[in-house]
């Protein structure tokens, strides 16, 4: 094993190194509690609330509309539960999608036991949804709409700006979890028509532990944690100064290089997509070709099965990751793959490799001829790829 | 969760290097079970003798590293054996020979117990032979007919 290439960047990314000095200094030297009254820790207040400041501005928001939380399945959790709870007076109804993240659909799966009522949209086989099916989901009763700003499996850019102006046209409160999406994309959440937004640090460079929740001012949202005043009273807890000062350094240096990033970053994931489309016969890409982040790849190779495909892989130093039931411990493979249309058995041969800042073309090219070698080696002792050459011949 | 860390060596060297990959040309007995659309299926291919000595077994399989490496280990337990000797090859004989399998994964062992039954059955069929204690097979291959649309 001579080399090594981390290509799972939408699981999680390496804190950078700007990052981890701008945090270090709060572990030791400055670790005053931010809420306590003398001077010493009153400049880490301070400094907590230049951050909040600085990553408000990132989005168009106030740093009052920005509530640090544990991360993105936190905030996830709190937008969706805050709001079913806040507004249960005026209606039991959610609509959301069917390639959510799990801490969005296992928190509806929750409020569906709860008395609400949930709508999970469908996507086309790009994994977009449709603006004609959710204004004809829409009912008197629905309170709240979520829908991921870009998909973490399959990288699809979700029309984001068009949902929040149909939710807002009818009253209703707009989330998105944006944790694949925050520090890759632009986003201005006045100008998208977000209401609620979930990010998490770990996706742009930052540490784990540590995200927020964008409320814009004015919405009534349900308390997380009580306690005490910290996060004006709705997420108490003490502040994790060191983790919201490495965010807003990660966010600051995302926006900085975002332009860059992304058209290099498009370069070599088309490199990917075409050399394997063109090299891997019977090889799929999941999801849109264009509409997609720069930094996402997904294939499905037929008549193999993920979970080998990714030790093999492993066992070459590339670190990668599959939608295969095998991955998740249940029968079912990826509930965004079999949305998008494939069958069980196309969807079981899935395999995302997601790109950073700091992958190569050499890598690439890597990556291309190690996927070449392991899909054929496995294909080689596959039975569906036996039937299938079979039928060819016939 | 990483698999890789949950397998035994033995399973990663069964995975990594399987034993007896391929098909048997006329084989005496063939069968394949599981379905693609659980992401496991198994197709075992085995050479029996006049004496009813299970003289070759070769496998295919589509599936995870475990459903490899219990193919793998599978062949490996019915070779040299006779036809009643293979049929007591348990899931649980292709577990201990592995040194193990992460829970979620016995269901892999069981399905080469089976591929070892599907194919004797095959073999007893064909014959008009009656083994004792062998039942038919009931996991039968799922070739929907999306898959070879796509």
């Amino acid at each position: 094993m001579s080399k090594f290439v981390y290509m799972d960047n939408a699981a999680t990314t390496p804190v950078r190194p700007e990052v981890l000095d701008a945090m270090l200094p709060y572990f030791t030297e400055e670790y005053g509690n931010p809420s306590s009254a003398y001077s010493f820790s009153g400049r880490i207040a301070g400094k907590v609330h230049e951050a909040r400041e600085s990553i408000a501005k990132a989005i168009g928001a106030t740093g009052r509309e920005i509530f640090f939380t544990g991360g993105g399945s936190e905030s996830d959790n709190w937008a969706i539960k805050g709001i079913a709870d806040a507004l249960r007076d005026r209606g039991n109804h959610i609509i959301t999608t069917s390639i959510e993240h799990h801490a969005v659909l296992n928190t509806c799966a929750f409020l569906e036991d709860h008395g609400f009522e949930v709508t999970y949209l469908p996507v086309d086989e790009t994994g977009k949804v449709s603006l004609k099916d959710l204004e004809e989901a829409v009912r008197p009763t629905t309170i709240l709409i979520s829908v991921m700003m870009a998909n973490n499996e399959i990288g699809t850019i979700e029309p984001v700006k068009e949902i929040g102006r149909i939710a807002h046209e009818h009253g209703i409160v707009f989330h998105t979890d944006a944790v694949q999406a925050f520090g890759h994309l632009p986003i201005d959440v006045n100008e998208m028509n977000i209401d609620l937004m979930s990010v998490s640090a770990h996706k742009l460079g930052g540490p784990k532990g540590i995200g927020f929740l964008y409320i814009r001012s004015g919405i009534k949202i349900t308390n997380l944690i009580h306690g005490g005043a910290q996060e004006l009273g709705r997420r108490a807890g003490t502040t994790n100064a060191a983790g919201i000062i490495g965010l807003a350094k990660a966010t600051e240096i995302a926006l900085l290089n975002m332009e860059a990033n992304t058209s290099y970053e498009k370069n070599l994931r088309d490199r990917l997509i075409t050399r394997v489309l063109a090299e891997i016969p019977h090889a799929r890409l999941n999801g849109d070709r264009e509409s997609r982040l720069a930094n996402n790849v997904s294939f499905c190779f037929r008549f193999v099965e993920g979970e080998s495909l990714l030790i093999m892989l492993d066992r070459m130093g590339i670190c990668a990751s599959s939608g295969s039931a095998c991955t998740s411990g249940s029968l079912d493979p990826s509930h965004v793959l079999l949305a998008i249309g494939l069958p069980h058995e196309i969807a079981h041969g899935s395999v995302r490799l997601t790109l950073s800042e700091a992958t190569t073309e050499e890598d690439i090219d890597h990556v291309v001829q190690c996927l070449k070698d392991t899909v054929a080696k496995l294909r080689a002792m596959s039975p569906l790829y036996e039937d299938f050459v079979r039928k060819q011949e016939v | 969760m990483s698999q890789v860390t949950e397998y035994s060596e033995k399973v990663m060297d069964h995975f990594m290097n399987p034993r007896n990959v391929g098909e048997i040309e006329g084989a005496a007995g063939i069968g394949t079970v599981g379905n693609a659309k659980c992401g496991d299926i198994m197709r075992m291919y085995l050479d029996i003798d006049d004496d009813m000595v299970v003289r070759e077994a070769r496998f295919k399989t589509f599936g995870c590293g475990a459903a490899i490496a219990t193919s793998s280990m599978a062949t490996e337990l019915v070779k040299g054996k006779t036809v009643a000797d293979a049929l007591k090859v348990t899931n649980k004989a292709v577990m201990e020979a592995l040194d193990g399998l992460p829970p979620v994964k016995v269901h892999c062992s069981l399905l080469a117990e089976e591929a070892i039954h599907a194919a004797l059955w095959d073999y007893a069929t064909k014959n008009n032979i009656e083994i004792e204690g062998l039942q038919p097979p009931v996991n039968d291959i799922d070739e929907t007919e999306e898959f070879y649309k796509m």
